[in-house]
């Protein structure tokens, strides 16, 4: 176990392996030392002192499997230690998101917040009660023009284009469509208005529009994929008792793939409603609750979490903490969607017939 | 509910009047008609996004062609010269953002899908997921109010230290806000992208290539470094080609970090910045009016055709990639 003799050449295949509990005592040792380097150098900053422990322990293990191991199994280490610090790395701004979003947004998470609107308030108090009606009309919009577009597109896609021309032109589009950036949905939501409506109309209903853009390729992409997930035998057999096509896809196809249907899209509203560049075009910004998606601007979360950073007033502070319960209030909503969406997709799983 | 009596009618007046004409389904009216839906559904999305192309082109048109002195005098002058340092801004952003991510998103892949646990791979790969659903909103927030004071000591080091690297001259800024916040902002967003693409390829590598690396006697990194990565090469070059893609377009982190300016500048420490594109739309839109919103649009279809040609690089080597993996 414990060969810790450097007499055997290095590269050789039966050279002496590192004891057991060497990865855990490096690990105590190098924060130690991380920290205590930290201190002395940089008055005890936290994110130094991991950072100079992180080097402190690759270096320390490279030394050592080097001497004891061979180069090949060194640089093998070092792989496997940058790989997990990559992994560590990325959860450092998530648990900082999380952590600050709630610890600063709980300071307006009240019942104000939730039933008040920004009219007439210049400092403190007030609420993002019309933003919140905003994001729900405008979402609520975006779905009901999204998802007939989108399932319909999918049932064409997976039931009757094949690999025809307009299905594959369809596919590729999709794809253009996926990488639009959202700042330009908003450009082309506010361009349609204007042209309609004359120069410079701002309402919910445009920022729909927007959102559709955005969400039209998420729907129809997952919903083509369940589609073509059902088994042909259920069809078939359908069709065998005389049914129709469309009345199998109504009543056979669609029933069998509804739960990953409806996850597919509460998951695809979940990724539109933080958008918040195509509704700062399209919607616009007021202080008032206004329930008419066809006229005047309408608030919507992410836009009043902006606002009130972008633009804050006398008392700053009243901003910034409507904005951080604004940002909280945005990753709930968020979180919940994935969650059920995650939870429905998995319950009523797929009826593959497997 | 009414769906079936009709089905039913039809079949039964199809079915054995005309058997015939029932097999192929022509003389179901219903069926013409969801088939008409589906088929125009399609359509209708071909038709918007040729509608996107088309309205950016017509409102941002007056822009695009108006007299110089008229746009200098309106709008926010001359347009080639006006958009270009922006379009730098947007690329540099992006590229910056790529160059941090990329390494750690391969990182990550790799963890879960040849280093973590089997049992733990699947929720593991759902972490990182978690970090796409945060709202671009919200990393704006929290890049400039959280994270560009966290690394105001670090950029402060760096300048005065590390000062003769070139990125790292200039005098640096005060607050912590510049473009290598938002590049880290910007990283961070596109990581899940990058990460769930990468390790998807990681996954399909040839198995047997790697037990046979193992085999022989490869350490596991070497056996990646032999079966895996060279497999995976295509794949992740497409994944980085999307989440530049991605983070070309993405406008709050910049927009909120930054208050960037209209330069050209490769240093990254300094109060100068330059800004993107789509920062510059939403920095200026709401308070734009005439010939200024169709020069901000005309700028939105520069963005729009460089995000297009990424996209497309992206899908055409995911396309080459899937011709001959078949044969694999």
């Amino acid at each position: 176990m414990a060969t810790l003799s450097p007499t055997l050449a290095s590269g050789d295949l039966t050279s002496g392996r590192l004891p057991k509990f060497t990865v855990p005592v490096a690990i105590v040792a190098s924060l130690a030392l991380g920290y205590v380097l930290a201190s002395v150098l940089g008055g005890g900053n936290l994110a130094l002192a991991t950072l100079l422990a992180f080097v402190i322990y690759l270096v320390g293990i490279e030394i050592a499997a080097r001497i004891v191991e061979g180069a090949r199994q060194a640089s093998d280490h070092r792989a496997r230690n940058l790989i997990v610090g990559a992994f560590v790395l990325a959860l450092v701004p998530l648990g900082s998101v999380s952590w600050e979003a709630i610890s600063k947004g709980l300071a307006r998470f009240d019942a104000t917040y939730f039933s008040n609107s920004m009219r007439n308030v210049v400092g403190e108090g007030g609420g993002a009660a019309h933003a919140i009606y905003g994001t729900l009309w405008v979402t609520g919009m975006a779905s009901l023009i999204s998802v007939p577009i989108g399932l319909m597109t999918a049932i064409y896609l997976a039931e009757y284009g094949g690999r025809n021309r307009l299905s594959k032109a369809i596919t590729f589009f999709v794809d253009v469509m996926t990488g639009v950036p959202s700042i330009v949905a908003g450009l082309f939501a506010y361009a349609l208005m204007s042209l309609v409506f004359g120069p410079g109309t701002k309402n919910g209903f445009s920022g729909a529009i927007a959102l559709s853009v955005l969400m039209i390729p998420v729907v129809v992409r997952s919903c083509e994929e369940l589609l073509r997930l059902v088994p042909n035998e259920l069809r078939e057999a359908s069709y065998a008792l005389g049914v129709p096509k469309w009345v199998t896809i109504v009543r056979v196809v669609i029933p069998t793939a509804v739960s990953g249907l409806v996850s597919g899209i509460i998951l695809a509203v979940a990724r539109v409603i933080g958008e918040t560049a195509p509704l700062l075009i399209a919607a616009g910004f007021t202080a008032s609750v206004n329930n008419n998606l066809f006229a005047n601007p309408m608030m919507t979360l992410p836009v009043f979490v902006y606002d009130s950073y972008a633009h804050p007033g006398t008392d700053i502070q009243a901003y910034t903490d409507r904005a951080w319960a604004g940002a909280l209030t945005l990753i709930l909503i968020v979180m919940v969607l994935n969650l059920v969406g995650r939870l429905i997709a998995r319950r009523f799983a797929p009826k593959t017939g497997r | 509910m009414t769906d079936t009596p009709t089905g039913q009618q039809d079949t039964a007046v199809g079915g054995p009047a005309q058997p015939v004409a029932g097999l192929t389904g022509r003389r179901r009216p219903g069926e013409a008609v969801f088939r008409g839906v589906a088929t125009g559904a399609g359509i209708l999305i071909l038709l918007i996004l040729m509608l996107v192309a088309g309205f950016l082109v017509f409102q941002g048109s007056p822009a695009l062609f108006a007299d110089p002195a008229k746009l200098a005098s309106q709008g926010y002058g001359e347009f080639a010269a006006w958009v270009l340092p922006y379009a730098f801004g947007t690329v540099w952003a992006a590229v910056l953002a790529l160059a941090l991510a990329v390494p750690v998103a391969i990182g990550i892949a790799l963890f879960i899908s040849h280093y973590a646990p089997r049992r733990l791979a699947q929720p593991l790969g759902y972490v990182i997921d978690l970090l796409a659903a945060v709202p671009s909103v919200v990393f704006g927030l929290w890049g400039s109010l959280v994270l560009a004071p966290a690394v105001f000591p670090l950029y402060k080091w760096l300048n005065e230290n590390m000062g003769w690297f070139p990125l790292f001259s200039g005098r640096y800024s005060g607050t912590g806000r510049t473009i290598l916040t938002a590049a880290i902002v910007l990283a961070t967003m596109v990581l899940p992208i990058v990460t769930s693409l990468c390790r998807e390829v990681f996954l399909q590598a040839p198995r047997l290539h790697e037990e046979a690396a193992l085999a022989l006697g490869a350490t596991r990194w070497e056996m990646i470094k032999m079966a895996v990565l060279p497999f995976a090469r295509p794949g992740i070059i497409a994944a980085v080609m999307l989440g530049l893609g991605r983070a070309l377009g993405e406008t709050m982190a910049v927009t909120m970090v930054l208050s960037g300016t209209r330069n050209i500048t490769f240093l990254l420490l300094t109060s100068e910045n330059p800004n993107t594109i789509a920062a510059t739309i939403a920095q200026n839109f709401p308070e734009a009016s005439g010939l200024k919103t169709s020069q901000l649009i005309a700028a939105g279809l520069v963005l729009f055709l460089i995000t297009l040609v990424v996209n497309m690089i992206a899908r055409w080597i995911v396309a080459r990639r899937a011709e001959y993996s078949g044969a694999n």
